[in-house]
């Protein structure tokens, strides 16, 4: 950081200044011309809190996807299809057990059980194929989406969140001040998905400590980098794609749940998700946890402020997004030069 | 595989047969005759729905999906992005020409609307060709994925131009000559015309100096460029030069069903024409009407076939997923691979060296 400071002092004043007067957009209370201009604090602060929590579900499915591209190079496109599965069996664990918090490790188990099976027995039969591997999940998604409309049909689930986790949570940060008592009034903001945002972060900081600091992250960096090499040095690499793939297919399936408690589960949530994997990952760079978590949070941001701000347009912020990063970047924000 | 192999018998039968400029004519083969009269001739036996619902909708299918074979077998890029410009012509035409929408539609003539929807169509497919080909191979599929997706969420949001979610209706094609161009037997010959004129370009072009330098990017570009010839802009080209025929089969597409709406480029439809590619084989444009006869056969007798198993018809994706499956693990290069195969097999009967049945 100081390096970058040192080489480029004028970029460093800029991203300072935009720092700073983003926290003040957040922490103060607003002058009451920028409220007549832009619309009340709260608004403003529901739709970027949104677009964080937004962005924690979107880095949980991306990670996946960017985790089984980067080693395996094998885009799932049937990726979207193992978060709806995941919130399906997870609504169905819930409302059976009573208990929420069960569903987690019981869809991780199911999903990733599913992943593997996937990976075991079609992707690892054509590896190096890469066409032909996405080829087969976008059959893949096919067949899972007509299996899970036809079981679950084509209404809509939400899977209740616990009682502990119920109700508005009030934050530290000013929405407004009461102009007659002076007193600050604070945001209140849903305590689940505070608590879902929270956990994404547990998650991602766990991904990233594991990458990085153990000798099974070691052999994952490793196998990003060069496959054939660390296969060849005598790590038996079939076994590790088989762990990331039923790490990433849990993931997946454990967002399932998270997405059927923040919004709802129906058809066509997964080719929803799916296209938000993509972008994240196109945004972020493939086969990057960090740039996964980037990723997430820009496009989160930006289709919440966009959805308030101009909601006709919303999509194509997402889209100008995307092109741009392409245009300057093709390998994404924190891809590595291929 | 020598050259002398294959120019020997053509050259002696050109010698024999005096060469002159009717022997193109003979060198078709005679199943090719058959098929033409068939086609020909099938409004004289088939009913309208055949004609309009059955075969209309397996060209207008077989257009996009020969768009897309175009650049996936000869430009080796498999742009999902397809069906988004074939539905970008068919909204031009229901925006720019008369709709039942009357606030919106501009109610202009067909000579200028036609070609201002090609028009539209090929620079958006410029456009995010020139973004799709910044990268390469499965990285080109999930941005054109990417930008279809955009494209239709667009459409159902924006009803200042593209009339959100309810689209246009009573799009009609204009009476030229005198024929009402919705009646099953013209549309049908409308189609097999287009269609026909479609797979002629892309064999042609496929044969043209620009076709050749495709292939040649799409097997190795780096020597391409060595060669002096310009990888990205033969890209960028071949993906305009794609969206001719997507537009073609976009506007046909809106005729036929006289409406547009954002539900005809969805995504799921933007993977169909992916999968009708596929299932036909994508080694020749042959494989694309192939695989939407197929497609529009399992989607128009599916349901009484499952019917009569005890499914519901609603299960017509499943059957369609697991054919696409099927046809990918055991067969990449789809049913015409399956049959150059069995004829490979059978050719195998015949001894190659002495001509010889064994």
């Amino acid at each position: 950081m100081e390096k970058f400071a040192k080489n480029h002092p004028l970029w460093t004043l800029v991203i300072a200044l935009l720092v700073v007067a983003f926290l003040w957009l957040v922490l103060a209370p607003w002058p009451a011309e920028l409220e007549a201009a832009v619309g009340r604090k709260r608004v403003f602060l529901n739709a970027l809190l949104g677009g964080v929590t937004l962005g924690a579900l979107y880095f949980l499915v991306a990670s996946g996807f960017t985790l089984i591209f980067g080693l395996m190079r094998t885009v799932n496109l049937a990726h979207g299809s193992l978060f709806l599965l995941g919130g399906y069996i997870g609504y169905e664990v819930a409302t059976y057990s009573g208990s929420w918090l069960l569903a987690f490790p019981v869809v991780f188990v199911v999903v990733g059980l599913v992943g593997l099976m996937m990976q075991r027995f079609i992707f690892s039969h054509m590896e190096g194929e890469e066409l032909r591997q996405t080829l087969v999940s976008i059959g893949l998604s096919i067949v899972l989406a007509d299996l899970m409309l036809w079981y679950w049909g084509g209404q809509s689930y939400t899977t209740l969140a616990p009682a502990l986790l119920r109700g508005p949570l009030e934050l530290p940060i000013i929405s407004s001040i009461n102009p007659t008592s002076g007193e600050a009034i604070y945001i209140r903001y849903p305590a689940v998905r505070v608590w879902i945002l929270v956990a994404a972060i547990v998650i991602g900081l766990a991904m990233w400590l594991v990458l990085n600091r153990t000798s099974l992250g070691m052999v994952i960096r490793a196998g990003v980098d060069d496959r054939e090499m660390l296969a060849a040095s005598g790590v038996r690499i079939q076994l590790v794609f088989l762990a990331v793939f039923v790490f990433g297919a849990g993931l997946a399936g454990m967002a399932g749940i998270i997405g059927g408690t923040f919004q709802s589960l129906s058809p066509g949530e997964d080719t929803r998700f799916l296209l938000a994997s993509l972008v994240v990952v196109i945004v972020g760079g493939m086969g990057s946890i960090v740039g996964a978590a980037i990723g997430a949070i820009i496009i989160g941001v930006t289709e919440q402020m966009g959805l308030v701000y101009a909601p006709t347009y919303s999509v194509v912020f997402t889209f100008l997004i995307m092109a741009a990063v392409l245009a300057f970047r093709p390998q994404g924000l924190l891809g590595a030069g291929r | 595989m020598s050259l002398a192999d294959q120019a020997g018998p053509r050259a002696s039968a050109g010698i024999t047969k005096t060469a002159g400029p009717t022997s193109w004519i003979e060198r078709i083969p005679p199943a090719w005759w058959a098929a033409a009269l068939v086609l020909l001739a099938m409004p004289l036996v088939a009913n309208n729905f055949w004609l309009f619902q059955v075969m209309g909708w397996t060209f207008i299918l077989g257009m996009i999906a020969v768009s897309l074979t175009f650049l996936a077998g000869y430009g080796g890029m498999v742009s999902l992005l397809q069906m988004s410009i074939a539905g970008l012509a068919g909204y031009m035409v229901a925006i720019l020409g008369p709709s039942g929408t009357t606030s919106i539609s501009l109610g202009l003539s067909w000579w200028i609307v036609l070609p201002a929807a090609f028009l539209i169509a090929a620079i958006f497919a410029t456009l995010s060709g020139a973004l799709a080909v910044r990268t390469e191979g499965i990285y080109t599929i999930m941005i054109t994925l990417a930008i279809a997706a955009a494209f239709f969420y667009f459409t159902r949001q924006n009803y200042t131009i593209f009339n959100g979610y309810s689209g246009f209706n009573l799009v009609l094609p204009p009476r030229l000559f005198g024929v009402d161009w919705r009646d099953p037997t013209a549309f049908y010959y409308l189609c097999l015309g287009c269609a026909a004129l479609c797979y002629g370009t892309v064999v042609y072009v496929s044969r043209s100096p620009f076709g050749l330098a495709l292939q040649g990017v799409r097997d190795n570009p780096r020597r391409m460029a060595a060669l002096g010839f310009n990888v990205t802009a033969h890209r960028v080209a071949a993906h305009a030069f794609a969206s001719i025929f997507a537009s073609m089969g976009g506007i046909l597409l809106v005729w036929q069903n006289a409406q547009i709406a954002p539900g005809t480029i969805g995504i799921s439809s933007a993977i169909d024409v992916l999968v009708v590619a596929v299932v036909g084989g994508m080694r020749r444009p042959l494989g694309a009407f192939v695989g939407a006869f197929i497609y529009v056969m399992l989607q128009t007798f599916s349901p009484d076939i499952l019917g009569a198993f005890g499914f519901s018809a609603e299960r017509f994706k499943l059957i369609i997923g697991i054919g696409f499956l099927a046809v990918v693990l055991f067969s990449p290069d789809g049913v015409l691979g399956l049959w150059d195969r069995w004829r490979a097999r059978t050719g195998r009967r015949v001894d190659p060296l002495t001509g010889q049945p064994r």
